[in-house]
């Protein structure tokens, strides 16, 4: 009995005390050190399984295709991939964030899919120094340092992908500006994601002078959207704005043309919607819907689909992808920046440094657009969204994706 | 068929199902999925052995029903089982090399085709040697029979071990990374892959080690039984000292599975209050759940109903709010009890879910988003503080659940032991006989749910400060289903049952972290299969051991009793 | 020992009660008046302020209707094996799940061949039978696997074997036809409407509606006029006299599954032809929940009961959130249409614990 406390004991103190000093290292929140046969290990936490999976499924393809293109090398090393899942959960996002921060050789995470998970993982990367740039989180508070305002923001955080500001905005501006939209209603699914969305539409099309005649949600899992689409005809908006995703966008669209009153109202969507099963599930009922999403038409970007199709068959399932591929690309660039070569042929990379690296990037040409991340980790200047129009061609002929009808980027040249 | 002997028959008969099941694995793309994960680096993968495994199980089946030990005819019985289970996967390469499935079945691709013909392709060489193969491993299967008894015992140890160390691979790489450093740990692991050596070393150390054992046991009998009260309290102390220490020796990550199966204890501790004492039908236990950790995260976070100090902190921290979550939640048990008293089964049971749903989507609702969020949910829930210290992390964590559930098993014991913990199983037995025997069944009713929402609001309330962040699609029907199903995989009315309930309904799935896709439904499998095993559960108590055996095979007591 | 029953007068915070009567039946009462009383201001509100017309208030009855004879559909699956089984088949949304799924495959092969516009209604027939065969395979191996070894352990028992084969059968649809959302195609005499009075009714709403009418009537005639029903209503009865008056009671029951499983797989072709697009792995699980609720609301194992129940949910869905909580001023109020569609469960197992139709026996031993 006494033997085994002070076994257990000795283990306890060997555990607390045991903690080792490098000597190479000079980095405020400690190094990674690789010896000389060891890869460089970095992670990804996404969606893999539930009902987004499509999410993590398309930023783990994203990233793997970053990492072929370099042959699966980076300082001369073989890249290790460590997956987890991080679900679209505050809980997954948790677990998935212990594993990874139990692992000290993981230099940096791509990820997570959903805000939410974001939200509780952060705090644990943070805290263990390591960083994690994320393909789809695009809730606002997560770039904004202001605790008192809602922010989320720590050390360590990055993202890729377009704040909920931007695309919201656009949303507002194109129905007012190019369709001349003067009322709008909005209609969210109880995802933090599309309720974010939709509220920053709402509120750029009020401030802008436009009249947001109807703020709804439906539920996941509902089919029947009669209901709502009714409440909303009493009113008839010339916008109908659901950033939602499927089926119930599905549902929303296919049924909206049964209801009178809503005949002439426009339906507009958002990336949610942006996949190849949309418009051939919803048929004649998408002709003519606007979807807002990232603007991607670069060369690079066909080649990057060719090279997904070749290795994984099809088109990506989600619009994410190149973010995350981009993503993968900023954290690797920023390993080869910092890794310091030691005499015994071991490498060094400090954590704070690796995160000055990233936070530093500028101008990095990625299939999403330049990217130049601002102090709280916001990479994605907004400039790479655009507005897509379902015409017959994708409902009918399979061709996808659609065409790019408005870009922010454009529009921006056009007025300069 | 009708010219087959009854025992060839069988071999055809069970050879075809367990073709089934690898045509089954094939098709949902399990195969392919699990051969990319090594079982030990360069030897063999997971996808393999799985291929294989049917195969293998079927020779050892078709050799254990046949009687006499008659060897060639034994090894002739399994062989022929095992190429007959290759069939259905011989006609999935026939078939796939005509038409293209991947149309419907989007798993059956190049990968699988490469796979199961052993990368020979559709034609006759990749049939052959798939049909060779898994005759091969039929009559290995049935070859373990003509092993004597003792070195197939401890082959058998030996291999399970091994395999267990290669597919869990991942837990032994966070239990090993506490003990050793990374260079020793390289050379049991190349992440989370065993390697061959330490593989063969297991193997050998766990042959001989097996051997040993069974040889000391035969040599000095079974002595040592009577164990002395100084014994009991060592076991008692060791295991208390191991649970103190518990975090420390594992490390975050699975401290951080720990915490979460210390939650689901804590549920289905209260549940079983309600469902295993007093039989009430309870589908909305996440209710509870939902309240507790709504309530803390409201009052401790810094929304309108967080009171601010002039430092722009909450009044309240997480001690104070902790009690209040628990009087919260009993008094939702209360209120939301009074309307279903009157009903039974599984009237009850769907209107104690509707309940539970009605709490999630009133979480989500814009009506009351002002006050908790809607679907944006709670932020900035703080740490709890406990002398200066702010317990952040699992670790840490994990002691203030412990703490609660060795109070809500305090309670829980004695409350089954109690008048009250009587009254309860009356009603669940007969509630109207409990009636005429003078018991007030609508107020033993109340308290059951009354009592049985505090740990789930004490649970809710950790969850929230253990996440710092809270939505509403946390709390959904599945957290009711699951802590339902731990009590009764338990044992219903268990208190040890919840236990191991827990460590299986929550522990093992994060074990099958890693298989992502399959992890629900292993799960949905092993639900099943378990629950077919051991009907009672997996510790039940003797009462509803008893119950549950009394209509089955055994009916020990004689028909008079049967109603007693 | 003779119990002397004394008349003891019950006590609400002191003060004595009438006699018989307890605190629960007060705040039972109470209850009752605070929901009754707000269904009725919400609704008056709403009504009074006229925002929605007399035709959107039709339209939105009568795709409830439609939309609950999906569910009743469902139902009836649910009541038929809790009949004769006293169990829930807690998987029996994922029955609906693996017909509808894996006949929208073929559905679409139809469409493609040229074979469903020229003869919809055949091929609709066709369809709805592939996708019966499918599901009832999939309820008769569900009852034979993971239901009959665990007939005579307690009803806890085969509800968690019931959970777990609802996981199984979901990730095994995934792993077969991958987890993107599938659509039936639409079929062009489904798309137009018909004008009944003022307004005009899809016809697929009354497509879904009439089949699911004519598969009720079936299943009424066979439970009530045929042998085999017969059969069943004597298992359903009492098992152990069952089989000594001859009847084959695990055959009764497989065919209890059979016919509860078909009737699904009509729903999900019915369904997908309704509402096409979402045909997923998960898409019989809410389905399954709002047709277990039905089938309670109706009377759980009652067939026109569930019937009823489904309809009335649907109703209630479609029509309460703008009637009730609009009035109400309640914001978003179609996203807490299931909480009315659950408090109006509550209220009426308030009034009537054994369902709309339900026996007064079903509730005792229930």
């Amino acid at each position: 009995m006494k033997k085994v406390a002070f076994l257990l004991f000795a283990i306890f103190l060997t555990f607390t005390f045991g903690a080792q000093a490098d000597g190479h290292c000079s980095d405020e929140i400690g190094c990674v050190v690789l010896a000389p046969d060891d890869p460089v290990t970095i992670g990804v936490m996404s969606a893999l399984s539930g009902p987004v999976a499509f999410l993590g499924e398309d930023s783990v393809g994203g990233v793997e295709i970053a990492l072929n293109r370099r042959d699966g090398l980076v300082l001369g090393r073989e890249i290790e991939l460590i997956t987890e899942d991080s679900l679209c959960s505050a809980e997954g996002g948790q677990t998935a964030a212990q594993k990874i921060a139990s692992d000290d050789q993981i230099l940096g995470v791509v990820g997570t899919s959903c805000s939410g998970a974001a939200a509780s993982a952060l705090p644990v990367i943070s805290a263990a120094g390591m960083l994690m740039i994320s393909p789809s989180n695009t809730s606002p508070a997560l770039t904004n340092a202001d605790m008192d305002a809602g922010g989320l923001w720590q050390p360590g955080y990055y993202r890729t992908a377009h704040n909920d500001e931007f695309q919201g905005a656009m949303a507002a501006e194109y129905a007012l500006n190019e369709l001349g939209a003067a009322s709008a209603a909005t209609i969210h699914d109880g995802d933090p994601y599309t309720d974010g969305l939709q509220a920053v539409m709402a509120r750029t099309f009020g401030e802008m002078g436009g009249d947001v005649v109807f703020q709804g949600a439906v539920n996941k899992g509902d089919t029947d959207m009669t209901a709502i689409l009714t409440e909303i005809a009493t009113n008839p908006p010339d916008v109908l704005y659901f950033p939602i995703f499927e089926p119930e966008g599905n549902f929303v669209a296919a049924q909206s043309q049964n209801i009178p009153g809503l005949e002439d109202t426009i339906l507009m969507g958002a990336d949610g919607l942006l996949v190849a099963s949309f418009p051939e599930a919803t048929g004649e009922a998408a002709i003519g819907m606007y979807l807002s999403g990232p603007y991607l038409s670069s060369e690079d970007y066909s080649a990057f689909l060719a090279e997904w199709d070749e290795e994984f068959g099809g088109a990506p399932p989600s619009g994410f992808h190149a973010h995350a591929y981009d993503a993968a690309n900023m954290l690797l660039d920023a390993i080869e920046s910092v890794a310091v070569e030691q005499e015994d042929g071991s490498i060094v990379i400090g954590r704070q440094a690796l995160r000055d690296a990233v936070s530093a990037t500028e101008e990095h040409a990625g299939l999403t657009g330049v990217l130049t991340c601002n102090e709280t980790g916001d990479c994605a200047t907004g400039e790479a969204l655009g507005m897509y129009l379902i015409t017959e061609a994708e409902v009918k002929e399979g061709k996808w994706p659609p065409d790019v009808i408005w870009s922010k980027a454009e529009a921006a040249m056009d007025d300069m | 068929m009708a010219t087959l002997s009854p025992p060839w028959r069988a071999v055809v008969r069970s050879g075809l199902i367990a073709g089934g099941v690898a045509l089954y694995t094939a098709l949902i793309g399990m195969l392919v999925a699990f051969d990319e994960r090594e079982v030990v680096r360069n030897s063999f993968t997971l996808g393999q052995l799985l291929l294989i495994a049917p195969a293998v199980l079927v020779g050892w089946l078709t050799g254990r029903k046949s009687p006499q030990p008659d060897a060639r005819l034994l090894l002739l019985r399994g062989f022929v089982s095992g190429v007959v289970s290759s069939l259905p996967l011989l006609a999935l390469l026939l078939v796939s090399s005509v038409v293209n499935l991947r149309t419907v079945l989007i798993n059956v691709d190049r990968d699988l085709v490469r796979l199961i013909s052993f990368d020979n392709g559709v034609g006759l060489p990749g049939a052959l040697m798939l049909a060779g193969s898994l005759g091969v491993a039929g009559l290995l299967g049935a070859f373990v029979h003509l092993i004597p008894a003792r070195p197939r015992h401890a082959l058998l140890t030996a291999l399970a071990w091994m395999l267990g160390a290669g597919i869990l691979g991942e837990l032994v790489r966070q239990l090993l990374s506490q003990f050793l450093d990374r260079g020793a740990l390289s050379w049991f692991l190349r992440r989370d892959t065993l390697k061959p050596e330490p593989a063969a070393l297991i193997f050998v150390v766990v042959l001989l080690a097996d051997l040993f054992w069974s040889w000391y046991r035969e040599t000095r009998g079974q002595q040592g039984r009577n164990e002395s009260h100084v014994l009991q309290y060592t076991r008692v102390g060791g295991l208390a000292i191991l649970l103190l220490l518990l975090p420390l020796l594992v490390g975050s990550a699975i401290s951080d599975v720990l915490t979460n199966i210390g939650l689901y204890i804590l549920m289905g501790l209260g549940l079983n209050i309600a469902v295993g004492l007093a039989g009430l039908f309870d589908l909305g236990y996440v209710t509870n759940f939902a309240v507790g950790a709504y309530t803390m995260g409201v009052l401790t976070s810094t929304g309108i109903l967080g009171i601010e100090n002039k430092l722009g902190v909450t009044v309240f921290n997480f001690w104070l709010v902790l009690p209040v979550s628990l009087l919260v939640a009993m008094f939702t048990g209360f209120i939301l009890a009074l309307p279903v008293l009157r009903m039974r089964g599984d009237y009850l049971a769907i209107a104690t879910l509707g309940f539970g749903e009605i709490i999630r989507l009133l979480a989500l609702s814009d009506w009351l988003k002002p006050i908790i969020g809607g679907a944006q949910g709670i932020l900035f829930i703080p740490a709890p503080n406990f002398l200066g210290v702010d317990l952040i992390g699992p670790q840490r964590l994990y002691y203030i659940i412990l703490g609660a559930c060795l109070l809500a098993i305090f309670v829980s014991s004695r409350l089954n032991n109690s008048r009250t913990g009587r009254q309860w199983m009356a009603i669940r037995e007969d509630e109207d006989v409990a009636s005429a025997m003078g018991i007030n069944t609508a107020r033993a009713k109340l308290l059951a749910f009354t009592i049985s929402a505090a740990t789930g609001g004490l649970a809710g309330a950790i969850f929230a400060a253990k996440l710092g962040t809270i939505f509403p699609t946390s709390f959904n029907l599945l957290v009711s289903v699951n802590v339902l199903s731990l009590i009764i995989i338990g044992g219903l009315g268990s208190l040890p049952g919840i236990i191991v309930g827990a460590l299986f309904l929550v522990g093992l799935p994060e074990l099958l972290r890693e298989f992502d896709e399959f992890r629900l439904l292993l799960y949905g499998t092993l639900m099943v299969t378990m629950m077919l095993a051991r009907p009672e559960g997996l510790w039940p108590s003797a009462v509803y051991r008893r119950e549950v055996r009394r209509d089955g095979e055994s009916a020990p007591l004689p028909v008079g009793e049967q109603q007693s | 020992m003779t119990q002397t029953r004394t008349v003891t007068r019950n006590r609400l915070f002191g003060i004595p009660l009438p006699a018989g009567r307890t605190g629960v039946d007060l705040v039972i009462s109470a209850l009752r008046i605070i929901i009754v009383a707000l269904v009725v201001i919400g609704a008056s509100s709403t009504l009074l302020e006229g925002r929605f017309t007399f035709e959107q208030w039709l339209a939105l009855l009568f795709a409830g209707l439609a939309q609950g004879s999906i569910y009743a559909l469902i139902a009836l699956g649910y009541t038929l094996v809790y009949g004769i089984l006293r169990m829930i088949n807690f998987a029996h949304g994922d029955v609906f799940m693996a017909g509808a799924f894996t006949t929208v495959f073929l559905a679409k092969s139809l469409q493609q061949s040229g074979f469903l516009d020229s003869q919809p209604l055949l091929a609709i027939l066709i369809l709805m039978g592939f996708a019966a065969l499918v599901s009832m395979t999939v309820a008769v191996l569900l009852e034979r696997i993971a239901y009959r070894p665990l007939r005579n352990a307690p009803r806890l028992v085969p509800l968690i074997t019931a959970i777990g084969a609802s996981f199984f059968l979901q990730y095994t649809f995934r792993g077969l036809f991958g987890s993107g959302f599938k659509a039936y195609p639409t079929v062009a005499f489904l798309r137009g409407t018909i004008a009944v009075g003022p307004i005009n009714i899809p016809v697929a709403q009354i497509f879904v509606f009439l089949s699911a009418i004519v598969l009720m009537f079936c299943l009424y005639w066979l439970v009530e006029r045929t042998r085999i029903g017969k059969a069943m209503r004597s298992v359903s009865e009492d098992k152990e006299v069952a089989t000594l008056m001859g009847v084959n009671v695990d055959l009764i029951i497989v065919f209890t599954f059979a016919i509860g499983g078909a009737l699904a797989g009509a729903a999900g072709v019915i369904n997908g032809f309704f509402r096409p697009q979402g045909v997923n792995f998960f898409m019989g699980f809410f389905p399954g929940i709002k047709a277990f609720t039905a089938a309670v609301l109706g009377g759980i194992g009652n067939i026109p009961g569930a019937m009823l129940g489904g309809m009335f949910l649907g109703v209630i869905e479609a029509i309460g959130p703008n009637l009730v909580l609009n009035g109400l001023g309640i914001p978003s109020a179609n996203q807490l249409k299931d909480v009315i569609a659950f408090t109006m469960l509550v209220l009426v197992l308030i009034f009537r614990p054994q369902g709309i139709l339900g026996e007064r026996l079903s509730a005792e031993k229930a």
